[in-house]
């Protein structure tokens, strides 16, 4: 009896995983005949400018690297992973890959060889593109400047390691089938949904995601992160201190917007990007998301106003040392009234001091913030090394009762430290290098 | 009143808390060392030293200050006896109007006192904060790789007389 029960189980066993394999298996593609160039230009054109509405840049070029020849790290919560190369070079890049396994690893995630990909790479979006957007997007790959360079494996633990794996994430977080619009919408909000859901894949930072690092559907949109800031939430639950129009968002998203600001942080690279793409593109960008954040409620008009001119000085003296702060290192510019270029008429403008996290106001004050490289935009200095942990906590407690009408963040010293200890050593001035402690050898008086 | 560490002395300073340190040194203190630029912490020729790392000092309140310790060019050398890096610029003829050279060597000691042997790209990443207008770059660049050959930068606090409370 036990000997049959043992036979079943092992039977059982043995068909799972077979079962498994069967759907973790995925064949190689024959290479692409050599060369592969003829390209109508105006697809490639097309190809462009999804290029950038996708953002392929940002995680495809290392910095100081060649455009699109990968190995940039890219941190996960399970390891870091290494951006590939995507320019045509036949050995390092993808100047074997035909247009079908182009089209295979956009959207199942699998390159030509047959191997599952990361979904760090957002083929979860990427799977909403249409066929002629990608062949589009593959026309421009494949006339970039091909570039030998070997992007590192990934660096992640066992079994995260093991790609197999992958089939049975993507079987439970990957829905096949490009965007369905939405016969009761307009065309341009449907052009905006289907940019913003597939290529643009703004979910990625702005949706929280599940301990597998799936998007959470049912939480569409309610706030995310990625590289330790804070992406907020793009719904009804938008914090925004200036209820978003669709004209501030369209700045927003190409440039500055005299009542947001500009984008910092990983969203820097991407409003470069939208600035360099057609406006309709953006604009219809804007329509949806937009939409989604729904027409604000009453009290929230008009409050913005009425917090930025509020008194400077603190309302309680427990602030007092966050104030003396904000007037000895922020008030030049901030106090301003938006006489320095690139800065908004008053903080209480920004949607950052009223979220939840406050990892975005520590980011910009240890780092500083500056444009992409060629690009103009704010300027702020970093200030790692002239405030400590325990005054930039002072300050944001000062900030986010001065200037938002949130209530205060808790654990702020504990915030500071962890992204402090984010910022790498030889960053600009290097901030975070160790100097030798100095005894005043000649103390006078 | 706010006690600050400058130069190895500490001083007692009769000036509001927000008050940004350039204004302490150059007023209250008479270290004119340190210049004023933007007023935006955008040009570097503030720079001093907090703890041993560049700092601007028109966006630093002295408020932040009690208990740590402010170098200023005058505590790197004198006249008569410049520190090594000061040595260094003299030597390169870095400075042409030499607005900006204070902060540049403020920052350069930094750098060097964090990195004793950077490579190109170190130093360069590192006085990427350094404006100057007269266009003397390739001598400052070339000062900093002399004040680096000639070995550790010291990391003492000097003084000079006249810096004394």
């Amino acid at each position: 009896m036990l000997r049959w029960w043992l036979l079943a189980l092992a039977t059982l066993v043995l068909v799972a995983i077979a079962g498994f394999a069967a759907l973790a298996w995925q064949p190689s593609l024959p290479p692409a005949a050599l060369p592969v160039t003829a390209f109508d230009p105006s697809l490639v054109a097309r190809g462009r400018d999804l290029a950038l509405i996708g953002n392929c840049n940002t995680c495809h070029t290392q910095e100081g690297g060649k455009a699109y020849a990968g190995g940039k790290p890219i941190p996960t919560p399970f390891g870091t992973i290494h951006a590939t190369n995507v320019t045509p070079d036949p050995e390092t890049g993808i100047g074997q890959w035909s247009l079908t396994a182009f089209v295979r690893s956009m959207r199942e995630g699998v390159d030509r060889e047959g191997n599952h990909l990361y979904p760090a790479f957002p083929y979860d979006h990427y799977a909403r593109v249409t066929d002629e957007d990608l062949a589009a997007l593959y026309a421009f790959l494949m006339t970039r400047r091909a570039v030998r360079h070997e992007a590192p494996p990934p660096d992640l633990p066992f079994p995260l390691n093991q790609r197999p794996l992958l089939a049975g994430w993507k079987l439970l977080f990957l829905k096949a089938g490009s965007y369905r619009p939405d016969p009761a919408r307009s065309v341009e909000w449907n052009r905006g949904a289907y940019l913003a859901e597939g290529l643009g894949h703004c979910g990625a930072c702005h949706t929280p995601r599940n301990r597998l690092g799936a998007e959470i559907a049912s939480e569409h949109y309610n706030g995310g992160e990625a590289e330790n800031w804070w992406g907020p939430p793009l719904n009804a639950s938008s914090p925004a201190s200036v209820p978003w129009t669709e004209a501030s968002l369209f700045n927003y998203l190409r440039d500055w917007d005299p009542k947001h600001g500009g984008a910092v942080g990983p969203m820097a690279p991407v409003s470069h990007n939208l600035s360099q793409v057609g406006e309709s593109e953006v604009r219809a960008m804007a329509t949806y998301l937009t939409a989604l954040m729904g027409p604000p409620s009453g009290e929230r008009l008009g409050r913005t106003e009425a917090i930025a001119a509020r008194p400077d000085a603190a309302p309680d003296p427990r602030l007092a040392a966050g104030e003396r702060i904000y007037a000895g290192a922020c008030a030049t510019c901030h106090a301003s009234g938006g006489q320095v270029p690139y800065t908004v008429n008053s903080l209480a403008y920004h949607t950052t001091l009223f979220g939840p996290d406050p990892r975005n106001v520590i980011q910009a004050v240890l780092r500083g913030i500056r444009p992409p490289e060629g690009a103009a935009g704010a300027i702020m200095p970093g200030y790692a090394e002239m405030l400590t942990d325990g005054q930039v906590a002072d300050l944001l407690d000062y900030l986010r009762a001065r200037f938002s009408d949130a209530p205060p963040w808790t654990d702020l010293e504990r915030k500071v430290r962890e992204v402090r200890e984010d910022i790498p050593p030889t960053s600009g001035s290097l901030g975070g290098a160790q100097v030798e402690s100095t005894p005043d050898l000649r103390r006078g008086g | 009143m706010i006690r600050i560490s400058v130069n190895g002395y500490e001083h007692t300073v009769d000036a509001d808390p927000a008050t940004p340190l350039l204004y302490v040194l150059r007023d209250h203190l008479a270290l004119n060392g340190a210049k004023f630029g933007c007023g935006l912490g955008q040009c570097g020729a503030c720079t001093v030293l907090v703890d041993g790392k560049a700092a601007f000092s028109c966006l630093t309140p002295i408020s932040v200050l009690p208990g740590r310790r402010i170098t200023t060019l005058e505590g790197l050398g004198t006249p008569e006896e410049p520190g090594q890096v000061q040595k260094a610029f003299i030597a390169e003829q870095a400075a042409q109007c030499g607005y900006c050279i204070p902060g540049m060597i403020m920052r350069a000691h930094a750098l060097l006192q964090a990195r004793p042997d950077p490579s190109e790209a170190e130093i360069r990443a590192a006085m990427d904060p350094q404006l100057c207008r007269c266009g003397t770059h390739m001598r400052i660049l070339a000062a900093i790789r002399r004040a680096a050959r000639e070995g550790a930068v010291p990391s003492y606090v000097g003084t000079i007389e006249g810096t004394r409370p």
